[in-house]
C-alpha cells in the first residue's frame, strides 16, 4: 500500500461560505487513517501551485477520504477548482494520531479546527464534551452532523451569531474548574490551543494539541515545519518536526513561539 | 537491449546519473517507504556539521511562484549521530552514499570531512560552501575565490574519497569559481545550490522567512541552472552534476546536454516522492528512443 496515491473526486460541496467539503475514492488501496492524521493534496499538474498542502481528514468510511477545508489561498483554490470525476495526487495518511481517551474526554475546536477532531468525535461515541468557538456562525461547520456526534456541545461565537458572545476559553475554563480530571484534546488557532493550554495546565489536566504549519513535504525530509518541543533532555525545547513528531503534542511540552 | 545509463563522477561510479538533493531527502530513510533506494544513482544526505545543529527560527518556508524559499538553517544532528544511528540503515542498499556536509570555520571542514571519509560506506563527499564563513562576518566561503581555494585545498588534503564541491550561485562569475575548485583539488562540481531570495508580507510589512532571506529552488531557478552547468561545462575538466528545479525526465536531460554527467532532484522531492525513479524511467526511455546505447551520448552533446 503506497502513502503516494491518486484518488477521483466523487463529491465536492459547498459547506459555508468559503469553505468546501471534498471526498475522494482512492484509485487503489490505500490505508485507512486514524484521527489526527492529515494528508499532502495537490490539485492539477501544473508548478503553480509547487507545493502540496496539508490537510487533516475529516471522515473515512466505505473506503473514501473526505476533506473540510477552508478556502485561502492559490493551493486551496486549485483544489476548491475540482469537479467530480477529476483526480488529485495525495501522500497519505501521515503524522501520529491522538491518543485515544478511555473515558469521557474535553475536545476544544477553533472553527474550521473541527475538521481534525471530528473523526476523534465519532471514534469516542458520544464521549465527548465539545467547545467549539468561532468568529461568527460561519465558521462553525456541519453542525449536526458535529453535534450528533457529542455528549453535549458548547458554542461561542465572537460576534454572537450563535451560541454565547465570548472567546471559547470563558466557558471551558468555568467547565474545567468543576472537571479539571477530565483531558482536554484542541485543534484551531494558535493563539485558541495556547490559551486552551494555559487553561488547562492552570487546573493541572493533559491537554493534547493538533499543530498546523507551513510544511513541504509532510515526511520530516524537509525540516520546514518544525516546532520547539520541551522533554527531559531539552528543557528548553528542541525542534520536532509537526509533520512527523507530530501533529499532535502534549501541550504542556510546547513551546508557544510567538509568530507573525 | 536496455541502455547503459552508469557513470563515472570523479571516481565516484553511479548506476544511473540520478541523485538526491541534499536537504530534501533527509537520511534516506524518510523516503524508504515511498520507492526503491536501491534505484538511486546516489543518496546525498541532509548537510552535517561537526556538532547538531537546531537550525532557524520558523517560518522557515514560504512557496513563491514555482517555487519555494527556505531557511531552514542547515539544522542536521551531527557527524556522530548520524554515523551511529542513519549509516546502519544505509549501508542496508546496492546505492551510493555522498554526504554532503560544512562547517563555520575550515578547521570544522577538515574535522568532518576526515570523520565522514573514514566511515565504511560513505562514497563521496559533498562540500557546502554556501554556509556563512564565521571568520568573516559577512561571507560565504564558496563566494570568495581565495577563501573557497583555501577551504577546499584543506579538505582535499584530509578527503580519501571522491571530493564534490557544490557551488553557490550567488556569484558574478560561477565559471571562474568552478575552476578554482579544479585547482584547489575538487573531483567533481555540483551546481547550483538555492538561489538567495526575500519574500515580504505587505500587510505587515515584514518579511515572510524569520531569517530575512532564504535560498530560491524549485523550477523557477532551472534556466538559472541550466545556464549555469553549461558555463561551467566550458571552464572546467572535472565532472558536473547538474541540478536546480528538476521535476522530470525532460528537465534533467536538459542538464545532461548542457554538460551535466550527474543530476540530482531535490524540490520535486517533496511533490512527488519517487520523482527520482520516475526519472529514471524516463531517461531510460528517452535514450531508447533516440536509439542511444550509453548515457554518455547524451552528456555535453549540445548542438551550437
Amino acid at each position: 500500500m503506497s502513502k503516494l496515491f491518486r484518488a477521483t473526486v466523487t463529491a465536492h460541496l459547498d459547506v459555508n461560505t468559503g469553505f468546501r467539503l471534498l471526498t475522494l475514492q482512492p484509485n487503489c488501496l490505500v490505508a485507512v487513517p486514524d484521527p489526527g492524521q492529515f494528508y499532502m493534496l495537490q490539485a492539477g499538474a501544473t508548478h503553480d501551485p509547487l507545493l502540496k498542502r496539508p490537510f487533516s481528514y475529516f471522515r473515512a468510511e466505505n473506503g473514501t477520504i473526505s476533506f473540510l477545508y477552508r478556502i485561502r489561498g492559490k493551493g486551496t483554490r486549485a483544489i476548491a477548482a475540482l469537479r467530480e470525476g477529476e483526480t488529485i495526487s495525495l501522500i497519505g495518511p501521515l503524522g501520529n494520531t491522538y491518543p485515544m481517551p478511555s473515558g469521557e474526554f474535553i475536545a476544544v475546536a477553533g472553527g474550521i479546527g473541527i475538521a481534525s477532531l471530528f473523526s476523534l468525535l465519532g471514534a469516542a461515541d458520544g464521549r465527548a464534551v465539545l467547545f467549539w468557538g468561532g468568529r461568527t456562525a460561519n465558521e462553525l461547520l456541519m453542525p449536526e452532523a458535529v453535534k450528533a456526534l457529542v455528549g453535549s456541545a458548547v458554542i461561542t461565537t465572537d460576534d454572537g451569531t450563535a451560541g454565547r458572545k465570548s472567546l471559547i476559553t470563558e466557558p471551558l475554563k468555568e467547565y474545567l474548574a468543576l472537571n479539571a480530571h477530565l483531558p482536554v484534546y484542541t485543534c484551531g488557532s494558535a493563539p485558541m490551543m495556547r490559551a486552551v493550554a494555559n487553561a488547562c495546565a492552570e487546573v493541572g489536566t493533559r491537554c493534547f494539541v493538533s499543530l498546523e504549519a507551513y510544511m513541504a513535504c509532510g515526511v520530516g525530509a524537509c525540516l520546514g515545519c518544525v516546532v520547539k518541543i520541551m522533554d527531559a533532555d531539552y528543557p528548553e525545547g528542541k525542534y520536532r518536526s509537526v509533520c512527523k513528531d507530530g501533529p499532535v503534542f502534549n501541550a504542556s511540552t510546547v513551546v508557544w513561539e510567538s509568530r507573525r | 537491449m536496455n541502455p547503459s545509463l552508469g557513470v563515472n563522477i570523479g571516481g565516484l561510479i553511479l548506476k544511473n546519473p540520478v541523485m538526491t538533493a541534499s536537504g530534501t531527502f533527509g537520511y534516506g530513510e524518510e523516503y524508504a517507504e515511498f520507492l526503491n533506494l536501491n534505484r538511486l544513482g546516489a543518496v546525498v544526505v541532509k548537510g552535517l556539521s561537526l556538532k547538531p545543529k537546531e537550525g532557524n527560527p520558523v517560518p522557515r518556508i514560504v512557496e513563491t511562484a514555482s517555487g519555494m524559499l527556505n531557511a531552514i538553517g542547515l539544522q542536521n544532528i551531527g557527524v556522530e549521530r548520524f554515523i551511529a544511528d542513519k549509516m546502519p540503515f544505509l549501508r542496508r542498499f546496492d546505492t551510493k552514499v555522498v554526504c554532503n556536509f560544512f562547517g563555520d570555520t575550515i578547521d570544522e571542514y577538515i574535522q568532518v570531512a576526515e570523520v565522514l571519509s573514514r566511515t565504511d560506506g560513505i562514497h563521496a563527499l559533498e562540500m557546502n560552501v554556501s554556509c556563512p564563513n564565521k571568520q568573516a562576518e559577512w561571507c560565504v566561503f564558496g563566494t570568495d575565490p581565495k577563501v573557497l581555494n583555501e577551504v577546499v585545498t584543506s579538505v582535499r588534503k584530509v578527503c580519501r574519497v571522491p571530493l564534490i564541491v557544490k557551488l553557490s550561485p550567488n556569484v558574478t562569475n560561477i565559471a571562474h569559481m568552478a575552476k578554482v575548485a579544479e585547482d584547489s583539488g575538487a573531483d567533481a562540481v555540483s551546481l547550483i545550490n538555492t538561489i538567495t531570495g526575500m519574500a515580504i508580507d505587505i500587510r505587515s510589512r515584514r518579511p515572510v522567512l524569520a531569517n530575512k532571506i532564504g535560498g530560491l529552488s524549485g523550477p523557477a531557478i532551472k534556466p538559472v541552472a541550466v545556464r549555469m552547468v553549461w558555463e561551467v561545462f566550458n571552464a572546467v575538466r572535472i565532472p558536473i552534476i547538474g541540478m536546480g528545479g528538476i521535476m522530470n525526465g525532460a528537465d534533467a536531460l536538459e542538464f545532461l546536454i548542457a554538460g551535466a554527467r550527474g543530476i540530482a532532484v531535490g524540490t520535486a522531492n517533496f511533490i512527488n516522492p519517487t520523482a527520482t525513479v520516475d526519472i529514471i524511467d524516463e531517461l531510460e526511455q528517452f535514450l531508447h528512443d533516440e536509439k542511444l546505447s550509453d548515457v554518455s551520448e547524451i552528456i555535453g552533446s549540445l548542438r551550437i
